[in-house]
């Protein structure tokens, strides 16, 4: 069984992202970029899934600019062993319809058992290409999985909802999308980054693929969160019941 | 023209990351992960207990952190030099003692049994080597013998089969928890040869050094050997003379230049980050001319030094490094590490004095870091030979 794992390249979360004088986007120029952190756990599942036998290769796909290619180096020095590219212009807004549409013509070429992707990514948190993909290919899907095994021929996945966990049987091929607590992704060794550079990496040009990916939705402005005002002391808790109750109205 | 203005980075104001290839920047990340996520909850108690922790070797070797440009045949990662620099800048960033194990086990140890060593003693060391299951130290420095290495008086005197050799080693770092000992005595000849020892065997003892005020995180001691056989199989065969140790420390030196400089990294985003958030007369500190004029030499020096790290391991990559680039580098990132410590203990005021804070740490670290494998006039020194072609430190 092949596993595919759509990785995104994001800016580092331990960067504090400036907004852009102009309230257009953020400032990503000589940013650290890295992988999706959540994407991260989906690469980690798909190569235990592989140590255990269950899968036989373990393909990460990403969307985007060249430098994604970085991203693609980073899940095949955690275990995956190969990675595809599909090559996006640097002025494209590619938006998660077009990403579930692109991952949709791959899962047609690849024909994985399963899709393990991040629930959402850290820069735009939209939390949509694996329903989407799910919905586009027709297939099962189990979102914020905090456990994935393959039982008789089935993934069994577990979630964590309000009041306690949901367990999940899909039948295979099926859409998977990791939560925080699914794993704790190994370091990558040094001499797995060299063998990483050995590791088929394939472009794909957009037009391969034959997918509309323009945007659908438009920004229309971004910026700061407000300031944080000053808080201010009340002398009694009738006056503080007072001001919940008329200037803030909260109670 | 361009209309869009280039924006200015605090941290990193040359763009180093974008000097790097993927490959670069993938080593530097992983490594980075690991000292921040693993070593950085340590330190500080390992500092103040003086404890080293064996389980780091073991640790850093199934990361590939310990010789890194061992090449792949010998269990090594077979990186190149950059990439061995930006793993030592890292280390250190969390502390120089950390970055001394490695750097001992990984240029001291390692990269003299691959450049002098047999292909026996090669297959027998190395892969234990890389990854942490032996613990390696390097044994040139002796009691009265320092600076000038060349004047030293441990002997291996030749004995059938092997050398019996007889001498004290002084500021031996891993020493007491070592496996392998690469020492250097002088042969009948009154030649420098190097040998490879091993715990346990007769005459060698190691007690360690205590009471030292920096570098308490990782062990240091004596090497004592009392007529040690050595087998001749457990010598380097060809090399003679000071080239032996001088390559490894050469080694060495160049991953301390880049590894102050990390720990000069971390005394500067703390005193940052400490003068932003203080505040004094109703101001933050970091409002302060003396505050802000201290930051900007600290990013200076660190941006440029960084600058010339990079330019000397492309150089040694390439195969044309001179020794003197490697004393240049040396010599100014430790002395600038130091200075850039200095000034951050003293923005940190009190607090900075509490080992809590780290500054302190990295000060009392770098006054070692500044004084092993060549002190600061020593380098001086050399580099004065290489500019004038007088020895100064010889009659």
């Amino acid at each position: 069984m092949k596993i595919l794992v759509p990785v995104k390249r994001v800016v580092d979360y331990n960067v504090k992202v400036r907004v852009k004088s102009d309230g257009t986007g953020v400032d990503i120029a000589n940013v650290k970029m890295s992988m999706n952190p959540f994407d991260e756990i989906a690469v980690e599942e798909a190569v235990r899934l592989k140590e255990k036998g269950i899968a036989t290769e373990v393909i990460a796909v990403s969307c985007g600019v060249t430098q994604c290619q970085e991203t693609l180096r980073t899940a095949m020095a955690i275990g995956a062993d190969r990675g595809i590219l599909v090559e996006t212009p640097a002025d494209l807004d590619l938006q998660p319809l077009a990403v579930a549409k692109l991952l949709k013509a791959l899962v047609d070429k690849e024909q994985p058992g399963l899709i393990i992707l991040g629930k959402q990514a850290i820069d735009d948190d939209c939390n949509q290409t694996g329903q989407m993909l799910a919905a586009l290919a027709d297939l099962p899907q189990a979102t914020f999985a905090s456990k994935v095994e393959v039982v008789d021929g089935k993934a069994q996945v577990t979630r964590e909802i309000d009041g306690g966990l949901e367990v999940l049987s899909l039948s295979m091929p099926a859409v998977i999308t990791t939560d925080l607590r699914l794993n704790e992704p190994r370091y990558v060794t040094l001499p797995n980054i060299m063998k990483a550079k050995k590791k088929q990496l394939d472009n794909f040009k957009l037009e391969v693929l034959g997918v509309d990916v323009s945007p659908r939705i438009t920004t229309l402005k971004v910026s700061e969160p407000p300031k944080r005002s000053a808080g201010i002391k009340v002398p009694d808790v009738a006056t503080l019941v007072d001001k919940l109750k008329n200037t803030a109205k909260v109670i | 023209m361009s209309t869009s203005k280039a924006t200015f980075s605090w941290s990193d104001p040359f763009n180093l990351d974008g000097q790097l290839t993927d490959e670069e920047r993938q080593v530097r990340d992983a490594a980075h992960a690991y000292c921040q996520e693993r070593l950085a909850p340590r330190v500080l108690d390992a500092f103040l207990e003086e404890t080293t922790d064996r389980s780091i070797f073991t640790e850093m070797g199934e990361l590939g952190l310990l010789g890194p440009t061992i090449s792949e045949a010998y269990g090594g990662a077979g990186l190149n030099y950059v990439c061995y620099g930006l793993v030592a800048r890292e280390v250190e960033r969390v502390d120089s003692g950390y970055r001394s194990m490695m750097s001992v086990q990984s240029s001291l140890v390692m990269v003299p049994i691959e450049e002098f060593g047999t292909e026996a003693q090669k297959q027998k060391y190395l892969p234990k080597l890389v990854t942490g299951q032996w613990v390696g130290c390097f044994g040139l420095t002796e009691p009265n013998h320092g600076s000038d290495p060349g004047s030293m008086i441990t002997r291996a005197r030749k004995v059938p089969g092997g050398y019996s050799i007889t001498g004290n080693k002084m500021w031996i770092t891993n020493s007491p928890i070592a496996d392998v000992f690469v020492v250097w005595a002088k042969d009948d000849e009154g030649q420098i040869r190097g040998f490879i020892l091993e715990k346990g065997w007769k005459g060698l003892s190691a007690p360690a050094v205590h009471a030292k005020v920096g570098l308490r995180a990782s062990i240091t001691g004596e090497i004592v050997m009392e007529e040690v056989f050595c087998p001749e199989e457990n010598a380097f065969p060809e090399v003679r003379g000071l080239k032996g140790p001088f390559t490894c420390l050469n080694s060495a030196r160049y991953g301390i230049a880049w590894g102050a400089l990390g720990a000069a990294e971390d005394c500067y985003t703390r005193a940052r980050q400490y003068v932003m958030d203080r505040n004094q007369f109703g101001r933050p500190l970091a409002a302060n001319q003396l505050i802000q004029k201290k930051l900007a030499d600290m990013l200076t020096e660190i941006s440029l030094g960084l600058q010339g790290c990079l330019a000397l391991g492309r150089m040694k990559d390439a195969g044309n490094a001179p020794v003197e680039v490697t004393s240049i580098l040396k010599r100014n990132s430790c002395g600038k590490a130091l200075d850039v410590a200095r000034m951050a203990r003293d923005m940190l005021g009190g607090n900075g004095i509490s080992a809590e804070f780290g500054v302190a740490r990295h000060l009392v670290n770098l006054e070692v870091v500044n004084t092993y494998e060549g002190t600061h006039d020593v380098h001086a020194l050399i580099l004065g030979r290489a500019i004038t072609g007088i020895a100064a430190f010889t009659n």
